[in-house]
């Protein structure tokens, strides 16, 4: 961290938290403040309220969606965070907006405040399969054509499920399913005493014979 | 005689057409010359950044930032470093944080010259570009002094910079600095009253204020449509702070102004540069934080602790404490950002990559619709259009 945000800087963005909060009570949630930058949480059903509100403030003014994505937790009931990150130049700050959705329940579109949102939705829906509803042209943007699946979703495999070569015989481009000459290396190098996971080879046969013996 | 309908053409341009810039597929709707909707097809770079970032440690995702906007290296995996760091609450020391700024104004040198250079070409400039080549060619023989690479530096690693520079260095760079605004002033001689040059880009592809903040632009093309905006002076990072420089400001919001902003920011960034050399701090380059930057190679000849470490960072990685940041970065072309989320692992857990060329692309059928074929072309030249970091 580079540079620390000033008292001041950290002052507004309290206020601009707790504006944000008095007006909008019913619908944001988890109003949190962490390292000088600013989250909340709404329901889909919720999201064109809150960005509108967000955009025309003028305690706000947040006039620019710098940026919008998908983030996939799948132990979750809801998998998908569906991340706004907005920009106000009248106030020199940023707020994000977080919203959880799952494959099925669709997100407003947020094209007709952001133009700038078209394209970001069009990525999120093509690489993790969030849909968004009403907007104006939800296509694959990334992907290949007629490329099946949205390969950021955690449980899509790295290396994909078909490769694709010039085949000399045909005289065109063929797809076929991926053949890794060797096996895909997944390298864990998590020490297996500090790591995530605090289980050692054979360390389960203990807590077996702890359970038969209580 | 009878009427006649006339169907609107449908043509491609690109993915192999010189003045789109690498693999951009336009496909075009046209009545007459006339563009009536433009339809951007991307991807054909696209080669899963952001997943493979997942199943990689942090630094082995650093030389992934290289190869988005390949044409200014560092000024990506500045933006991936302040992002870790700012996660990992770390401090980098202040010589680190001067060569940083400096090889970040010359990356924006890098990518200036050859947005400018090839913007000339694409309206009808041969003579630029040569020139402005070998510049590039000059610099980047700094970055390889540097770094070893001429592109893919991998240079700039949380927690500071990979080596400290060699000997010399400075001296030579500041040498180039010298001689550089000479060719500024010649590549200015040759454009910016070019009677040819102005009647392809004045009044092409004008964007309002408004427009440019609502398709989310940023940068020069910001800038540009009369924003006084620039992340470097409005929340700075790094030694920012201590710099001093103008941001240059367009009136009009056209192809033109895009330009000129461009060439001013070229003089300040030699501004910039100046003051880096001039005040550049001793001491270390890196944070000395054993668990998150490796030792020197010759302590480890000695240590046994700085060999575990050095086993340990090159094999697991460090761990990043569990949050999320949205980072950003003045890149030359605008506001490059990495929005990061830890789970506390060695590995991030998502790294979402905010490039600005892809809202500028994204606005493409808005800014072309109504204007020439021709004009197409100078919009997109005017637009600083990279494709490794769009399609990334």
């Amino acid at each position: 961290m580079a540079t620390a945000m000033s008292s001041e800087a950290i002052t507004a963005l309290r206020d601009l938290a707790a504006h944000i909060e008095s007006q909008l009570d019913q619908d944001v949630s988890d109003v949190t403040l962490i390292q000088g930058e600013l989250c909340l949480r709404c329901r889909p059903s919720s999201v064109i309220k809150v960005l509108t509100f967000l955009r025309d403030d003028s305690q706000c003014q947040f006039k620019a969606l710098m940026d919008l994505c998908g983030v996939d937790h799948p132990q979750r009931e809801q998998r998908f965070d569906v991340v706004y990150n907005l920009l106000s130049i009248r106030q020199n700050t940023r707020v994000r907006l977080k919203v959880a959705t799952d494959e099925n329940t669709p997100v407003p579109s947020a094209t007709g405040l952001f133009s700038s949102a078209g394209w970001m939705e069009r990525e999120a829906w093509d690489l993790f399969g969030i849909y968004f509803s009403e907007h104006p042209d939800l296509r694959r943007l990334l992907t290949d054509y007629g490329f099946e699946g949205h390969p950021l979703r955690k449980d899509f495999p790295l290396t994909g499920y078909v490769e694709v070569r010039y085949d000399d015989a045909q005289k065109r481009v063929v797809y076929e399913p991926v053949k890794l000459t060797q096996d895909f290396r997944n390298f864990d190098f998590l020490s297996p005493w500090e790591g995530a996971r605090a289980a050692l080879p054979g360390d389960e046969k203990a807590d077996q014979t702890a359970e038969d013996q209580g | 005689m009878a009427e006649m309908q006339i169907k609107p053409l449908t043509m491609n341009f690109g993915p192999q057409h010189p003045a789109a810039h690498g693999v951009l597929r336009l496909v075009l709707e046209m009545d007459g010359e006339v563009v009536e909707r433009a339809d951007p097809h991307i991807g054909l770079l696209h080669r899963g950044t952001e997943k493979l970032i997942e199943y990689k440690t942090y630094l082995q995702a650093v030389p992934y930032f290289d190869r988005l906007d390949y044409v200014a290296p560092m000024n990506q995996e500045h933006a991936f470093a302040l992002a870790v760091e700012k996660l990992l609450r770390l401090e980098v020391p202040k010589r680190g944080q001067y060569i940083r700024v400096l090889y970040a104004e010359i990356g924006r040198v890098l990518n200036h010259l050859l947005n400018l250079t090839t913007f000339a070409l694409d309206v009808g400039a041969m003579t630029p570009l040569l020139w402005g080549f070998e510049e590039r060619e000059k610099l980047m023989g700094f970055y390889e002094r540097v770094s070893g690479a001429r592109l893919h530096a991998a240079y700039f690693r949380p927690g500071g910079v990979h080596q400290d520079l060699p000997a010399g260095l400075l001296e030579d760079i500041k040498a180039w600095a010298e001689q550089f605004p000479k060719f500024v002033d010649d590549m200015e001689s040759l454009l910016t009253e070019n009677r040819i040059f102005k009647q392809r880009t004045v009044d092409i592809g004008v964007v309002s204020r408004q427009e440019a903040l609502d398709h989310g632009f940023s940068g020069p093309v910001l800038r540009g449509s009369g924003v006084p905006w620039d992340l470097r002076v409005s929340q700075p990072y790094d030694a920012y702070a201590e710099m001093d420089f103008d941001v240059p400001v367009g009136k009009t919001g056209d192809c033109y102004a895009r330009y000129l902003v461009r060439v001013e920011e070229l003089r300040q960034s030699l501004r910039i540069i100046d003051q880096c050399i001039e005040r550049m701090p001793d001491g270390p380059v890196k944070s000395d934080d054993r668990k998150i930057t490796s030792p020197k190679r010759a302590e480890m000849k000695q240590s046994m602790e700085a060999l575990i470490h050095h086993f340990k960072l090159y094999t697991e990685g460090y761990h990043v404490p569990a949050g999320e940041t949205y980072t950003a970065v003045e890149a030359p072309k605008g506001e490059f950002a990495v929005f990061l989320v830890s789970d506390g692992s060695n590995k991030p857990y998502r790294c979402k990559i905010r490039a600005p060329g892809f809202a500028f692309l994204a606005a493409t059928d808005f800014l072309t619709k109504g204007h020439m074929l021709a004009d197409t072309v100078a919009i997109i030249g005017s637009l600083d259009i990279v494709f490794g970091e769009i399609d990334r």
